[in-house]
């Protein structure tokens, strides 16, 4: 597909390399020739140089012919004006990006109508929902939602003594009486998807999937303690602070947001009344144990600078806080906050990105190929394919045992008439299911890929 | 430094070049020159050894390449292919020196046309055929053919495309590198093919027509009479001036002209000056030897040689129609001075590049004005897009660097001992990729005679000028092989 992305900044290259390594022709804008020329170098997109609501600069990029415009410029009006465009000069698709709250209020439908946007993404909003989802069920390092609602895998990170380091995947089926799946392990950089015989080990970074009755009966029989965060400490008043602290006072949670601008603190406070706004550095440690970070459920750590997220979620861990959230946006950090035991890490560009190459994948969808949704799970080394299963399948009917899979695929789940199967050898795929399939370090284009 | 990953490029080019020799093993096989065929044969074995071998040592899963590795795989993959392609010359016998076949095989891939033969038409037609082929290859570029067959190995490849394109600054054409060198490499193909029909219909023989055809599109300039050009029909020779003319132009036009961006073609300042000075420079050599050539008193006949001659120096192709070494000065300081100028960036030609002296006119025009007004301030505009100063300065150092390389070939050709006149041309020739020059190496001449260090130099100075002399000089810098330390992600 011809794609033309507005604007380099993160969000903009996170989603240049993805959209190249998926094999469509990008072409991007931005007005800093020196980062045309760093972008052009490093990837193999064109780069055009110039403001991306001048005409002549959208019609130099391919306007006239592009299936879709992703604007992720700096500003929001910016990214409208060029959306609104590239519209009128013949892209078929556009998505814009906005951030400010006070579009994304009852302004919106009506922009979204009048500019032709076949999607606005606000990538702090999405930030707040996934932490949202994230300190429902903290114990796990993660929570992937499918588009089949209730049908979720929870990310979790082995710790030392966990009981079930040293067990092989069958024997663990045999001890716990659930149905459940354990799909995807990465260990240190490697992803795999495990078969029977796979010995899981401490320091491992698990995806679980299970029928949702039994999640939580799982959980504890693993030991691990499940309950909602009810007392939440927020590090920094950006907007993602806000929207997370918004959400979590209405659901009843007790909030504390420690940030440094008094004009800030007093916007949020007029905005939240609920949650407690202290004004004041979050790196003083004194600060933090006054404000009760001995008693609080979670921590989460959203200032600008992703090293003090790090330190001070490492920190707040150390004092025994039970789960540290740290947004880190730079991708070089990542591991490193993995290696100082900090399992929950965020980014926000991560999270837009994976929303707009779903919808990348829907437009594609509709040109041929059977890919239903498409999303990246542990760092981006799996994948997660949903497929409907259509009647000319050529394994329809067969049980599992029966047939031999790839190695690194496997099903996750079916959903037959709004249920949720977890499968196992005797199950089998029939027409008209929907059907999740993971796969580690290759491309699935198709159901029938997953057999050898 | 990957070094795995240049083993990898290289063993894929040798492994390609086996393959380009196919057509001239086909050539010879129909001509049925049995030695010339073994020959073909067993160079296209080695190839194709050394070429997996090369490309299995290098097999790695880090495929990037960087700047530095960019260059690194271009310098070394036209020295490899020269040597390669010249080992054919040497088992046949028919050039037995290595050196000399290197030579002759460097003046073909960088589209010169320099030679070392003194008698051309005793030549075999499959070599004939090798030889002019590698012009056509040379001409648009081996790698760029590489990245539009193979499958891309890394977006970073642009690297190697800018290494070898000649041209100040290097666009895409669309978004991927192998969308770009797949549209270049067919737009030359057609434009090939066309010359070939044309050829044919001025009832050129069909081994006439593809040998010069290559020699034209990749503005190389071999071809297969001791006269050259000379001796085919008017019609033969103004469809050469035409077509030289046309491969001179910057390859993206033609892409404007297939997209339908016909606003762009007509605003092309570079081809715009490019047909100026081919128009005022044919028109005085015209009426040059018009006024005193006793054979040229047809005026038609020198318009033909003119331009002809005009346009064979200034798209750096080197055909010629007549001995311009019996012209007077005038037009022979002209040809020299042609001899620089080139034809347009992202085109086959050599030189230095109408676009390089466009810029360099504008830079010069901007600062003196900033001279008279100290607080002005001038932003360089070429092609309706304003130059940023890097670019400008980039210019001007590839300018200096430029002399500098001239003038150290110059000297170290002088130590032949031969005449002023034929020194500076065999130098100016070579490094701007043209072919024949003044005096002992005129149209008439060879270069058999220089010394075997002139010929390592001139080879050289071939290299040095299809590359744009940044590629080879960066493979002999030491920090280039230095090892990188720390691999930072740019992010």
């Amino acid at each position: 597909m011809n794609i033309i992305v507005a604007g380099l900044g993160k969000i903009g290259v996170t989603l240049i390399s993805n959209l190249v390594t998926e094999g469509h022709d990008v072409v991007v804008i931005d007005n800093d020739p020196q980062v045309v020329e760093d972008i052009t170098n490093i990837y193999d997109v064109m780069g055009v140089c110039g403001n991306c609501a001048d005409t002549d600069v959208l019609a130099e990029a391919g306007a006239k012919n592009a299936e879709l415009l992703i604007a992720v410029a700096g500003s929001d009006e910016l990214n409208m004006l060029s959306c609104f465009l590239a519209k009128k000069i013949g892209t078929k698709n556009t998505i814009a990006r906005v951030r400010a709250p006070e579009y994304n209020d009852r302004s919106l439908g009506i922009m979204k109508q009048h500019l032709e946007l076949s999607m606005i993404i606000n990538p702090e909003a999405l930030a707040a929902r996934e932490l949202f989802h994230n300190l429902k069920l903290p114990s796990a390092a993660k929570v992937e939602t499918f588009s089949v609602r209730n049908f979720e895998m929870i990310e979790q990170v082995l710790k030392a003594n966990s009981p079930l380091e040293g067990v092989s995947l069958s024997e663990l089926r045999s001890r716990f009486k659930a149905k459940f799946l354990i799909c995807a392990v990465k260990r240190g950089s490697e992803a795999y998807i495990p078969d029977g015989n796979f010995v899981l080990k401490s320091g491992d970074r698990i995806g679980l999937t299970a029928e949702p009755t039994e999640i939580v009966k799982l959980l504890k029989e693993m030991g691990v303690v499940q309950t909602k965060a009810k007392n939440v400490m927020i590090l920094g008043g950006s907007r993602t602070a806000f929207y997370l602290a918004k959400r979590l006072a209405i659901s009843g949670s007790k909030v504390t947001i420690i940030e440094k601008d008094r004009q800030l603190c007093e916007e949020l406070s007029e905005l939240i009344p609920k949650a407690t706004i202290i004004c004041g550095d979050g790196a003083n440690q004194e600060l933090l144990i006054e404000e009760g970070l001995h008693s609080v459920d979670a921590f989460v750590s959203l200032t600008g600078m992703d090293e003090e997220n790090i330190l001070l979620c490492s920190y707040a861990s150390s004092e025994g806080v039970p789960k540290v959230i740290a947004k880190v946006n730079r991708d070089s950090l990542r591991p490193l906050a993995e290696h100082w035991g900090l399992d929950t890490i965020i980014s926000p560009k991560l999270f837009i990105t994976n929303v707009i190459l779903q919808y990348v994948r829907a437009l594609q969808n509709s040109e041929g190929s059977s890919v239903e949704t498409l999303y990246k799970l542990m760092d981006d080394k799996v994948e997660a394919l949903e497929f409907n299963v259509k009647s000319d399948l050529g394994f329809l009917n067969k049980t599992f045992k029966e047939l031999t899979f790839k190695k690194n695929t496997l099903v996750a789940g079916i959903i037959r008439d709004r249920k949720i199967i977890i499968p196992s050898g005797d199950d089998c795929l029939k027409a008209g299911d929907k059907v999740i399939v993971l796969a580690a370090n290759q491309r699935l284009n198709k159901l029938s890929d997953i057999l050898a | 430094m990957n070094k795995k990953m240049v083993f990898y490029m290289l063993g894929k080019i040798v492994q390609l070049e086996a393959a380009l020799m196919v057509p001239s093993l086909i050539c010879a096989c129909l001509y049925k020159e049995n030695r010339i065929v073994l020959s073909f044969a067993v160079t296209i074995a080695i190839a194709l050894i050394m070429g997996f071998v090369l490309s299995a040592l290098g097999k790695t899963k880090n495929k990037e390449i960087y700047a530095k590795e960019g260059f690194v795989i271009v310098a070394l993959a036209w020295i490899g292919m020269s040597a390669v392609g010249a080992v054919p010359f040497v088992i046949s016998g028919e050039i037995p020196s290595f050196l000399d076949a290197f030579f002759e095989t460097v003046s073909g891939f960088t589209t010169t046309g320099s030679s070392i033969l003194t008698d051309i038409e005793a030549m075999s037609k499959g070599l004939l055929f090798w030889r002019s082929f590698t012009h056509w290859v040379g001409g648009m570029g081996v790698l760029v053919l590489v990245m539009a067959i193979l499958p891309s190995e890394s977006g970073r490849t642009i690297h190697i495309i800018r290494a070898e394109m000649p041209g100040p600054v290097i666009g895409k054409l669309v978004p991927k590198v192998k969308s770009t060198s797949r549209i270049l490499y067919l737009i030359y193909i057609f434009l090939s093919a066309v010359q070939v029909i044309f050829l044919l219909c001025g009832n050129m023989s069909l081994f006439d027509s593809l040998v010069h055809t290559f020699g034209t599109a990749g503005t190389g300039g071999f071809g297969v009479r001791a006269d050259s050009i000379g001796g085919y029909s008017p019609y033969i020779q103004w469809v050469i001036t035409i077509f030289m003319l046309i491969f001179g132009v910057n390859f993206n036009i033609y892409y404007f002209i297939l997209a339908k961006k016909f606003k762009s073609v007509l605003k092309s300042e570079e081809l715009l000056v490019y047909i100026s000075i081919i128009v005022v420079s044919s028109g005085v050599i015209a009426i040059d030897i018009f006024n005193n050539i006793a054979e040229m008193n047809v005026l038609s006949d020198s318009i033909r040689h003119a331009t002809f001659q005009a346009a064979s120096i200034v798209t750096t192709t080197g055909y010629v129609t007549v001995d311009y070494n019996l012209w007077p000065g005038l037009s022979k300081t002209i040809i020299t001075i042609l001899l620089f100028i080139g034809a347009c960036a992202g085109s086959t030609a050599g030189g230095f590049k109408v676009s390089r002296v466009i810029m360099i006119f504008k830079s010069i025009k901007a600062n003196l004005k900033h001279s008279l007004h100290s607080r002005s301030v001038e932003v360089v505009r070429v092609e309706g897009k304003s130059l940023d100063s890097e670019t400008v300065s980039s210019v001007k150092s590839y300018l200096a660097i430029y002399i500098f390389c001239f003038v150290i070939i110059l000297a170290l050709i002088s130590f032949n001992g031969y005449d002023v006149e034929t020194n500076f041309t065999a130098a100016a020739t070579c490094f701007n990729n043209v072919g024949p020059g003044l005096g002992m190496i005129g149209p008439a001449g060879s270069f058999q005679e220089f010394s075997n260090f002139s010929k390592l130099v001139l080879s050289a100075a071939m290299l040095l000028g299809r590359l744009e002399i940044y590629p080879m000089l960066l493979l002999f810098s030491p920090s280039v092989w230095i090892k990188r330390k720390a691999k930072v992600k740019a992010k």
